[in-house]
């Protein structure tokens, strides 16, 4: 049974990829195909975790090659939940994704490449949840970095590109330490997979060990955005299309953080690094939420909070205890949830009020009071309000590590406290600013060109930066005019919301209600944020199993190796 | 077993180099230092097999003898993916040129007028009222100021404005 589903949530989305490539001309059948193959993947998911919670971790050898030869899937407590995470959020964005493809009437290209490419997208984020070796590992990531390439620089407006280039480099940067890390691993140990590696990897000199571990350590704290190795993040995520935004900040730093959690249990569980962790998380927190305080655009914000909020992670690991470990995986389930929800949220604010930055909107709560509820409760949550999952995830990272009580914990725990507070403090001042004010307090000047500039970028379109670019190279071209075209689409689009140059008496403003498809889908990732909190007991009765679990290693190993434990332990 | 220095020297060289030729902002540098660190990676791979043997094919040579199948399958794979990427590098580069005739990585607007903030909290004001460099990038009168910062110089602290009205 587990052997037939474990492939699953690969093979599936991999193969809808293909179908959606095939059909790329009907907009209607890829999206059927994407909404099945995600609502299939959610439903595998959820029995996984099922079946994982029951009967522990369990390993499944593609192909049927014998375990240390081939390639092998495990499936435990920490892997299934990820995946139940992470479809849930995956279909959430899709569904939202179809509602601005129809809402925006740009139905056709260039969007036909985003459904194959968001497949892929999951199909590599489940793999690297579900790979039991280092290698598969590393390829699960290439897959879902390659397909994040595209998707960051869709539509290849110029400053999508720049950030792509950060991004692409960057990544680049990680994966190829990440590789030569299992090059070097392969030469001290002679194997790659994980639970061989669990045991080979302790007979090895410390020092060789502290090596492989720091490199490892490097390459995932790139993906995870952990603080000295974060400034990619806020800088290239910003101006993707919103719901691409919105998966990313969910899913690819959180899958970083899942690989740190599996290595430095289950490799290296003497902890060797865990004070370094400590003071990389506290960094994290401090610096992401201080660069959070500063920003006027509301999805620079959220970058920063993201980056921030890995922190209360990587603290969870450092600690090494099952109670933290159990803290950092229950935070990390929430935090995919509320972060892409936000995002999706902004989004939205973004098609109201026709631009992100706080200094240019106002009286979005009068104008749409729907819009402000949605933000008003994951906002909160981020911040970590009681009772909602925010506050009990922190509430248990801080139970913690007081239990744990070393100074360096305090001082994290303090440290903890002040970016919950300071996270409070950045979202309510958009929610004063952009939602709260006014509507008459708004910058009145709003001309056109800057309305449509700032919607340009993001509205799914490749726009002219600078609004005065196309004078540069003075050959008019086809393309240039397929440009003006979109550009004096993008000024309707922009200015259609702030009323244009059209003299307008105060405070009244067109109301443009929210495109449904869009906010149900929003409204949907609320509901599962704030049901996070409804389910929480049983939740963190399931994360603090899984942690445990990890701790042991045994679970993990065995389900690989089958029950008699090699007789490499015996030596 | 004699270890060989020649594939550690060469493996340190292309890193070197490598790493050297991605630290530039030329956007045709980073991605040649980026083949250079795939290639020194892969021989990294291929030198953690230990000596070289015969072809590890069953039948043809006997199993001691073999050298290790497994790093070059992980090299292959290895190869295929840094091909992949350093084509979708090409395109960005080709549009990056077609869109600003600019191959350089270019700065972050938002983040310079982040940093470039100063005296007042610059949210809490109309932006009306601001000076031109501190208000958003798109504003409708700092748009002349950032066709005039389009062009990228090749060092990093590129000054944001040089008059101040």
């Amino acid at each position: 049974m587990i052997s037939v589903l474990a492939p699953l949530p690969v093979l599936l989305p991999l193969l809808g990829a293909a179908c959606n490539l095939l059909v790329g001309r009907h907009p209607r059948t890829q999206r059927a195909v994407s909404l099945v193959v995600l609502t299939a993947v959610l439903a595998v998911s959820v029995a996984l975790l099922l079946q994982a919670d029951e009967s522990g971790a369990t390993a499944v050898s593609v192909g049927g090659w014998p375990v240390p030869l081939g390639i092998v899937l495990v499936v435990d407590r920490l892997s299934a939940l990820m995946l139940v995470v992470a479809s849930t959020v995956a279909l959430g964005v899709l569904v939202f994704a179809v509602g601005q493809g129809s809402a925006d009437g740009s139905e056709e290209t260039p969007l036909s490449i985003f459904h194959p490419t968001f497949l892929v997208l999951i199909a590599g984020v489940s793999n690297a949840f579900l790979a039991g070796d280092l290698f598969n590992l590393y390829v699960g990531f290439e897959i879902l970095l390659m397909a994040s390439y595209v998707l960051l620089t869709l539509g290849g407006s110029a400053p999508r590109v720049r950030a792509g280039v950060t991004y692409v480099v960057v990544s680049l940067t990680s994966s190829l330490i990440f590789l030569a890390a299992i090059g070097l691993i392969y030469a001290s140990t002679g194997t790659v997979t994980m639970a061989q590696l669990a045991i080979r990897l302790g007979e090895l000199p410390e020092g060789t060990q502290l090596l492989l571990q720091s490199m490892l350590l490097i390459a995932f704290c790139i993906k995870a955005a952990v603080f000295p190795l974060s400034a990619w993040l806020p800088d290239s995520y910003p101006t993707a299309p919103a719901p691409v935004t919105a998966v990313f900040a969910g899913l690819l730093t959180k899958v970083g953080v899942y690989a740190i959690i599996r290595t430095q249990t289950l490799l290296f569980p003497s902890g060797a690094l865990d004070d370094l962790l400590m003071w990389a998380g506290l960094a994290t927190m401090v610096m992401g939420i201080l660069g959070a305080v500063a920003q006027t655009d509301i999805r620079r914000m959220l970058s920063f909070t993201l980056v921030s909020h890995i922190g209360y992670m990587i603290f969870g690991i450092a600690l090494g205890t099952a109670a933290g470990l159990a803290g950092a995986i229950f935070y990390v389930a929430h935090h995919i949830a509320i972060q892409t929800t936000l995002f999706l949220v902004a989004g939205l604010v973004e098609r109201q009020g026709g631009s992100t930055s706080v200094n240019r909107l106002g009286g979005l709560a009068t104008r749409s009071p729907l819009l402000a509820v949605l933000f008003f409760v994951p906002a909160m949550n981020l911040a970590g309000i009681p009772p909602l999952s925010g506050f009990i995830g922190k509430l248990g990272l801080l139970e913690a590590g007081v239990a744990d009580g070393s100074p360096l914990a305090l001082t994290l725990v303090a440290g903890g406290v002040v970016t919950s507070l300071l996270t409070l403090l950045a979202v309510a001042r958009v929610w004063t600013r952009a939602f709260w004010r006014p509507p008459t307090q708004e910058p009145a000047a709003d001309t056109a060109a800057a309305a449509a500039s700032d919607a340009g970028p993001s509205a799914g379109e490749p726009a002219l930066v600078g609004a005065g670019a196309p004078s540069g190279d003075g050959q008019p071209t086809q393309r240039q005019a397929a440009w003006r075209a979109a550009w004096e689409r993008h000024e309707q689009v922009a200015t259609a919301g702030t009323g244009g140059s059209a003299p307008r008496a105060a405070g009244v403003r067109a109301r443009r209600p929210l495109p449904r498809v869009m906010a149900a889908a929003t409204g949907a990732m609320v509901v599962v944020t704030v049901g996070l909190t409804f389910v929480a007991g049983p939740l963190y009765g399931y994360t603090d199993r899984a942690a445990r679990d990890v701790l042991e290693r045994t679970p993990y190993i065995d389900a690989v190796f089958g029950d008699p434990v090699p007789a490499e332990e015996g030596e | 077993m004699t270890p060989t220095v020649v594939l550690p020297v060469i493996i340190g060289g292309l890193y070197a180099a490598g790493v050297y030729l991605l630290l530039d902002r030329s956007l045709t540098r980073v991605l040649v230092g980026f083949l250079l660190l795939g290639n020194a990676t892969n021989l990294l791979l291929l030198s953690s097999a230990g000596p070289g043997g015969l072809p590890p094919i069953l039948g043809v040579s006997e199993a001691d003898e073999m050298s290790d199948p497994l790093p070059q399958a992980l090299i292959l794979t290895a190869i295929v993916i840094t091909f992949g990427v350093a084509a979708f590098v090409l395109a960005m580069i080709h549009r990056s040129w077609a869109l600003a005739r600019n191959e350089a990585v270019a700065n972050d607007e938002e983040d310079r007028r982040v940093a470039g903030r100063h005296d007042t909290d610059a949210d809490e004001l109309d932006p009306d009222e601001l000076a031109p460099e501190d208000r958003p990038a798109g504003h409708a009168d700092s748009l002349t100021r950032h066709r005039r910062t389009e062009a990228v110089a090749d060092d990093v602290d590129l000054p944001l404005t040089e008059v101040r009205p």
